[in-house]
């Protein structure tokens, strides 16, 4: 355990390594917690989107908006009919039912949206009802009478006949105060969405949620499709470091075996790998890239795999050949060699170990590389088909114009994440490499 | 050493001729074997090993029998001369694009043709002057995509060497370390710091256009022209210098401080020469061929980094285009722009070669027989 204390105690001197340290390991928190808490089949199945969402709003801002100062915008607000107080009177072959769904409304801003979800249990005659909109200042407004489906949503806010009746849209005309003009103002107080419905049938039933939608939601707010976006923050995380962390691993351990292999052995073996590296070098990855993953699939694991395969010749082996030629020609190599050790002895054993340490802050600076890769790709729209990550929601948010229509939440939250991550590891790399490489240290 | 010196002028000058060229031809060989193969890997990767001309023929069979069902002279037929007729002009096209010879034929063709830069035409895509052939089309793209990373690489370059040297000269000071602290954020591309760019001034205070290259309708004028293609190249020009001068000069100032501590250099301090002279020939001169290599291998990677720079900034340059033409899948258009970019790319090595034999006389010319 003493080498980790020793490193332990060398990075502590530099702060930023520190803070560097800090940040990678909460985000592997962080990873550690979501895919325990959103299992991975959950978070596909939730991101796919569709019914699930309609409780959400469309484009809301992140709630935290609201602390620094401007209008306190309004949250999403439910209202059950089962937390109701309802009126029942029966008559011949059915009952009336009056249902009163109330809240308070306390914002300085008018709801995104207002929609009523009716849920009804009948046999053969459809439930009827009548609403009416009641203001806390006694107004009533009249929104028409429905015939009941099993499922039915009732979109107040997309109500055109009663847009024309009050000279605004729904759901600033319904909660403005009266004589605002061209600028209408909340009328704060209880409003009341008042249900009067006829069922025909004595065991029939009838339950109601109204959803008035804010303008805010939740720790990230939500997308296009209603989708809350903390979940792709969150999946994003764990998707973003192990591809980073494998594409990490892979290119730099293949790429020191090949390297290895072809010191040890020399001649035409090194000859071929070294050609090899050199064509690999004029491909142009990232075109390449983008080419497997429009003809062929853009699932992460193919991208992954491909982005490892270029990496194995890079140009990385070039380096690590000028560092593990001297070690060839070490004592203890032919020390090795006297006493019969194998060829993948020698090279897995003896010449890897030697030159390990001195890769290992390359190794943590390559990572935020193939992170920000992976956000590339899903920039161009070649983001997993499934899975959310953080390049899947820059890649929304620009296909919707987030930034013209000043939605910059969707953009800045990804991008943050984005950011901590390189930094972090790119923190951590600089350190280290002033620890494993001596010759910095003086400077 | 002297023995050597004097009988030089005469044979050691043509045996010199002799060897660069005997060097020149070599890596130009090497390099046109390596063009070859990358080529020819890119043509098997975009033909998805010949399923692309299956897509093809079933395009080729629906435009045929589209054409012929729109035609009203051939409305009288009866449906079997209909399909006779249709399978006549689908043999006809097939034959037109030899998609009857086997694949692996053909991608040699496709490859003979590739190297000759005879890139063909392109199946969907259009110059802006309407020219289908993709040489054209690459032709008039080209030009922007070298503006934009030209000017962007140059200015980070010479920006970052001209302050890593005045760095080296005071380090610890406070700006040292500042450029120290800032240098992870080059962890981040360019695209990215382009996406707050826009953010900032392109709509929080709307001073840059946020993406394209000159404004539409374009101005009449060359000098206002260019001028207006000057704006546009602001915001993308300072992403990319953003994302590399910090991690461009941390690395030149270790680079520099390093050598700084070599002995000759130490001595020329001892005899008291002037800084900007040590600088000069002893820092800058010894060091000038690892700082081409860097040059050259930034050229390399940035030329990857275009598609997406250019696609967030809509800069109507070589990325942009591959990317359409990906969308499109146009083959023809694909393995063209993938040639240039290779061709690019072996260009910049071949030249980095040359430089180093001149710059540095370590380098054995004659591939390592001395």
């Amino acid at each position: 355990m003493s080498p980790w204390r020793e490193l332990w105690r060398q990075l502590r001197e530099y702060p930023s390594a520190v803070a560097g340290l800090a940040i990678v390991v909460s985000l592997v928190g962080l990873s550690v917690y979501t895919v325990i808490a959103i299992p991975y089949a959950k978070a596909i199945d939730l991101w796919r989107g569709g019914e699930r969402w309609q409780m959400y709003p469309v484009n809301a801002s992140p709630a935290w908006v609201t602390w620094f100062g401007g209008p306190n915008l309004p949250r999403t607000i439910v209202v059950e009919s089962r937390a109701a107080a309802a009126e029942e009177q029966p008559f011949e072959g059915g009952r009336q039912l009056s249902i009163p769904l109330a809240f308070d409304f306390d914002y300085d801003a008018f709801p995104s949206e207002i929609n009523l979800f009716l849920r009804a249990q009948y046999q053969d005659r459809q439930p009827f009802v009548r609403l009416t909109w009641h203001a806390p200042d006694g107004r009533t407004v009249p929104l028409g009478a429905h015939r009941i489906a099993r499922e039915q949503r009732i979109s107040i806010s997309q109500d055109l006949a009663l847009e024309r009746r009050l000279g605004m849209t729904p759901q600033v005309g319904l909660l403005a105060a009266p004589g605002g003009g061209e600028r209408p103002q909340v009328q704060r107080g209880r409003h009341e969405l008042r249900m009067e419905a006829i069922v025909f049938e004595p065991d029939a039933r009838l339950d109601a949620d109204l959803v008035l939608y804010g303008r805010v939601h939740g720790l990230a707010g939500t997308d296009h499709q209603r989708r809350d976006l903390l979940l792709a923050l969150l999946w994003g995380t764990p998707v973003a470091l192990a591809f980073g962390l494998i594409a990490a691993v892979g290119t730099t351990i293949t790429t020191l075996i090949i390297a290895a292999v072809g010191v040890w052995f020399g001649g035409w073996i090194d000859a071929a790998i070294q050609r090899i590296t050199e064509v690999n070098m004029i491909l142009p990855m990232l075109p390449i890239l983008v080419m497997v993953g429009t003809l062929y699939s853009t699932s992460i694991w193919l991208m992954l795999g491909v982005v490892v395969a270029f990496g194995i010749f890079s140009a990385g082996i070039k380096m690590y050949r000028a560092m593990l030629l001297p070690v060839r020609e070490s004592a203890y190599i032919e020390a090795a060699r006297a006493y019969g050790a194998s060829h993948s002895r020698i090279i897995l054993r003896y010449m890897i170990p030697r030159i390990l340490p001195v890769l290992v802050p390359g190794f943590v600076t390559l990572i935020p590389g193939f992170v920000f890769l992976e956000a590339s790709l899903a920039v161009l729209g070649l983001g997993d088909p499934v899975l959310p990550t953080w390049g899947k929601v820059l890649n929304d948010a620009q296909a919707q114009s987030a930034l013209y229509n000043g939605h910059y939440y969707w953009v800045l939250e990804p991008a943050a994440l984005l950011m901590l991550t390189g930094l972090g590891f790119a923190m951590l790399g600089f350190a280290l490499d002033r620890i494993f490489n001596p010759r910095l240290r003086a400077i | 050493m002297s023995a050597n010196a004097t009988q030089r002028p005469a044979a050691g000058w043509l045996a010199d001729v002799r060897r660069i060229a005997a060097f020149v031809a070599l890596r130009l060989f090497a390099l046109f074997v390596t063009v070859l193969i990358g080529v020819y890997l890119s043509i098997l990767i975009a033909n998805m090993g010949g399923k692309v001309d299956e897509l093809r023929l079933v395009q080729i069979r629906l435009a045929a029998a589209e054409a012929v069902r729109e035609d009203p002279t051939f409305r009288a037929m009866n449906d079997a001369e209909r399909n006779r007729l249709i399978e006549s002009r689908v043999q006809l096209e097939v034959e037109r694009l030899r998609l009857d010879q086997p694949f692996i034929v053909r991608s040699f063709d496709y490859l003979y043709q590739a190297m000759r830069l005879d890139l063909g035409r392109a199946e969907h895509l259009h110059s802006d002057a309407g020219a289908r052939e993709v040489y054209r089309i690459i032709a008039e793209r080209l030009p922007a995509t070298l503006l934009l990373f030209g000017t962007a690489n140059l200015l980070v370059f010479f920006v970052s060497i001209f302050v890593a040297l005045s760095l080296s000269r005071r380090y610890g000071s406070r700006l040292d370390r500042t450029v120290i602290a800032l240098a992870p954020s080059s962890a981040a591309p360019g695209w990215f710091y382009g996406i707050f760019l826009i953010l900032i001034f392109a709509f929080l205070v709307p001073l840059l256009p946020p993406g394209g290259m000159v404004r539409a309708p374009p101005p009449e004028s060359r000098i206002e022209y260019a001028l207006d293609v000057a704006r546009h190249m602001i915001l993308p020009l300072a992403a990319m210098f953003l994302s590399s001068i910090f991690i461009s000069i941390y690395s030149w100032r270790t680079f520099f401080l390093i050598h700084s501590s070599e002995d000759y250099v130490e001595m020329a301090r001892a005899k008291g020469l002037p800084s900007r002279l040590i600088e000069r020939r002893y820092i800058l001169r010894p060091t000038l061929s690892p700082i081409i290599t860097s040059f050259a291998l930034m050229l390399i990677g940035l030329w990857g980094g275009a598609i997406i720079l250019e696609q967030v900034f809509n800069w109507p340059g070589l990325g942009t285009l591959l990317f359409r033409a990906i969308g499109l899948r146009d083959t023809p258009v694909i393995i063209a722009t993938v040639v240039i970019f290779a061709y690019l790319l072996a260009f910049t090595v071949f030249l980095l070669d040359i430089l180093y034999a001149i710059l540095d006389p370590r380098v054995k010319l004659d591939g390592g027989a001395r």
